[in-house]
């Protein structure tokens, strides 16, 4: 189970925004990459995720670059797990190999407001708006999927199955 | 089977897949470049291997921040190279060698039709110009590949985008591209596929086709492809020595939507502000004034490109306040357009040519841009940030629109200003 208040953003919100490529060379590492996250969108937002926030958002969340530094961002700046009507597909697969959820919940961003907490099992695409005293149906994510995000990421998964 | 699901099939070893379904698929080709190849790498080392999968499989190319324009990026190079070295990496293009990664993919022969192609970088999908399933990929799937030579990937469904009609003149692929993502809008091909067909598709060139399926990614696509025929076949046999087999569509092959249309009368295209799918007519835009032009990039850095441009910009100045921005997307097209008195005539006008590179695309170097500035550019993405300050505006559009607005100083069509000038 995973626990946050919701930051809520809306369509298409790119990886350009999630984390500008000026920061990409000058760091790989995490922390650093994390105070950057969402900076043109959002100021705040490394500070208000801090300690963990579930990020709400709408259609195809992460588009643009198949920089992987932009999971990375959000993951280490507090985010729990990002909760999108649709995502773009490379944002998509570099957040589960790293271990950072991510579900797709149609129409989410009509029945969660900013700062409401949410509870969200993953294993059955459960969201639970306790704000609102509200349950939500999420796409569950398949199997193989929820084993790479149970190892914590894709290489420690290929850690196991290479052994 | 349409060819995206016919190379799926074969990349997975299996007789036939549908859209939905989710395949092990054996990589023909990965290529990485200067930004994204240090995490890749550094991802790879924690899997425990020693060894890549493939030395033959993986090409290096050093394009986003090159010649290294600060201490940090010579780091991460040099890292790199030390890698191609330990790894024995042959398809390794420095700094003088190569230029932006996907153009030097097809010109070095490492994309062939009915090949599975991944890559670190989101553009990876120029290659299905080819007749190539390309896709692009981040540094952990990276990693992954590198270790095992294959990554699971999900089967697409398709749309297929059928053109016909003629360009007028000065109107280009680019054009069309923006107004397909203009009608699809920044998510429409979420998941999916996008082939390439029809009458107009047929007679457009190599160049022209890639700069369709490289912004595929641009409405959100998996893959652009264009079935391959005598023009794709021409450029591919000159270039490698590897043995291919060619994929095509079955015949009746059903897909997901099919969008109609027809370019006989559409005028050049824009993309305004801060999004791709803010696509209308450059003739509809009203007046913007400009700062900076930029003609390069994976979209719209070829020889193709650059020769149109010439054609608009012979015997003209860059308007003064306006800095107009050439990069050739390759070592040989630089050398091809020297040979053809090209880079003469940007120089003349009072253009700079830089080295082949990613330059300002990304906002990487090479004429980024302030608060309030406003280029017009011949790339792929006009994000908030994304050619330098957050503040700024970036508008994109056709070689032939960047080439007359530098001349004008505000956003022209290029229909319309040579039709003034008769």
């Amino acid at each position: 189970m995973i626990s946050g208040k919701a930051m809520k953003y809306g369509n298409n919100v790119n990886t350009d925004v999630i984390i500008p490529a000026k920061y990409l060379v000058l760091t790989l590492d995490p922390v650093e990459l994390a105070k950057h996250a969402m900076e043109s969108l959002d100021p705040l937002f490394s500070k208000k995720a801090q300690g963990g926030a579930i990020i709400v958002a709408g259609r195809n969340f992460g588009c643009g670059s198949s920089r992987e530094e932009a999971p990375v961002a959000l993951k280490h700046a507090g985010t729990k797990c990002v909760l999108a009507e649709s995502f773009a597909r490379i944002f998509y697969r570099n957040a589960i190999n790293i271990g950072l959820p991510v579900l797709e919940c149609p129409r989410i961003s009509s029945k969660v407001e900013e700062g409401d907490e949410l509870t969200v099992n993953l294993e059955a695409g459960v969201i639970e708006n306790r704000s609102k005293n509200s349950t939500l149906q999420a796409t569950r994510l398949p199997q193989f999927i929820m084993e790479i995000l149970g190892d914590g990421g894709l290489i420690e998964h290929l850690r196991k199955q290479l052994k | 089977m349409n060819i995206t699901e016919k190379i799926l099939a074969k990349a997975s070893g299996k007789k036939e897949v549908s859209p939905g379904e989710i395949v092990n698929a054996k990589v023909d080709m990965i290529m990485v470049n200067d930004l994204t190849g240090p995490l890749s790498v550094k991802t790879f080392r924690k899997i425990g291997v020693k060894k890549v999968w493939d030395n033959k499989k993986i090409v290096v190319d050093f394009d986003h921040l090159v010649p290294a324009n600060s201490e940090r990026a010579a780091e991460l190079q040099r890292f790199m190279r030390e890698f191609v070295k330990e790894q024995n990496i042959d398809h390794f293009y420095d700094i003088g060698r190569g230029g932006v990664c996907h153009q030097v993919m097809p010109e070095k022969g490492h994309v062939r039709p009915g090949e599975l192609i991944v890559g670190a970088d989101s553009h990876t999908c120029t290659y299905g110009a080819f007749g190539a399933f390309a896709t692009g990929i981040g540094a952990t799937d990276t990693a992954g590949v590198f270790a095992t030579g294959a990554l699971w990937l999900k089967v697409p469904s398709v749309i297929k985008v059928n053109v016909e009609g003629q360009f007028q003149s000065h109107v280009t692929a680019k054009d069309l591209i923006l107004k397909i993502i203009g009608e699809l809008k920044a998510d429409g091909a979420i998941y999916k596929g996008l082939e390439f067909a029809g009458p107009t598709v047929r007679n457009m060139s190599i160049d022209g086709r890639m700069t369709m399926c490289n912004m595929a990614i641009e409405a959100s696509a998996k893959n652009g492809i264009v079935e391959p025929d005598e023009i794709t076949l021409n450029y591919v046999k000159e270039r490698t020595n590897k043995s291919f087999q060619i994929v095509k569509n079955d015949p009746d092959v059903e897909y997901e939507k099919i969008l109609d249309l027809d370019v006989t009368n559409m005028g050049s295209q824009v993309a305004s502000p801060h999004s791709v799918d803010n696509v209308k007519p450059v003739s509809e835009l009203g007046e913007v004034s400009i700062n900076q032009a930029f003609l390069g990039s994976c979209t719209n850095g070829r020889i193709e490109d650059l020769r149109l441009a010439c054609g608009l910009l012979k015997g003209k100045k860059v308007k003064d306040g306006v800095r107009m921005i050439v990069v050739p997307a390759s070592q040989e097209i630089y050398l091809q357009a020297l040979r053809e008195g090209l880079l003469e005539i940007f120089l003349k006008a009072g253009a700079i040519v830089g080295n082949p590179t990613c330059g300002p695309c990304l906002g990487g170097h090479l004429g980024l841009l302030a608060s309030g500035e406003v280029c017009v550019s011949a790339s792929n993405r006009n994000f908030v940030g994304r050619m330098g300050s957050p503040k700024a505006y970036v508008y994109l559009a056709s070689p032939a629109t960047v080439a007359v607005s530098a001349v004008t100083g505000k956003i022209t069509d290029p229909g319309q200003w040579r039709h003034n000038r008769r």
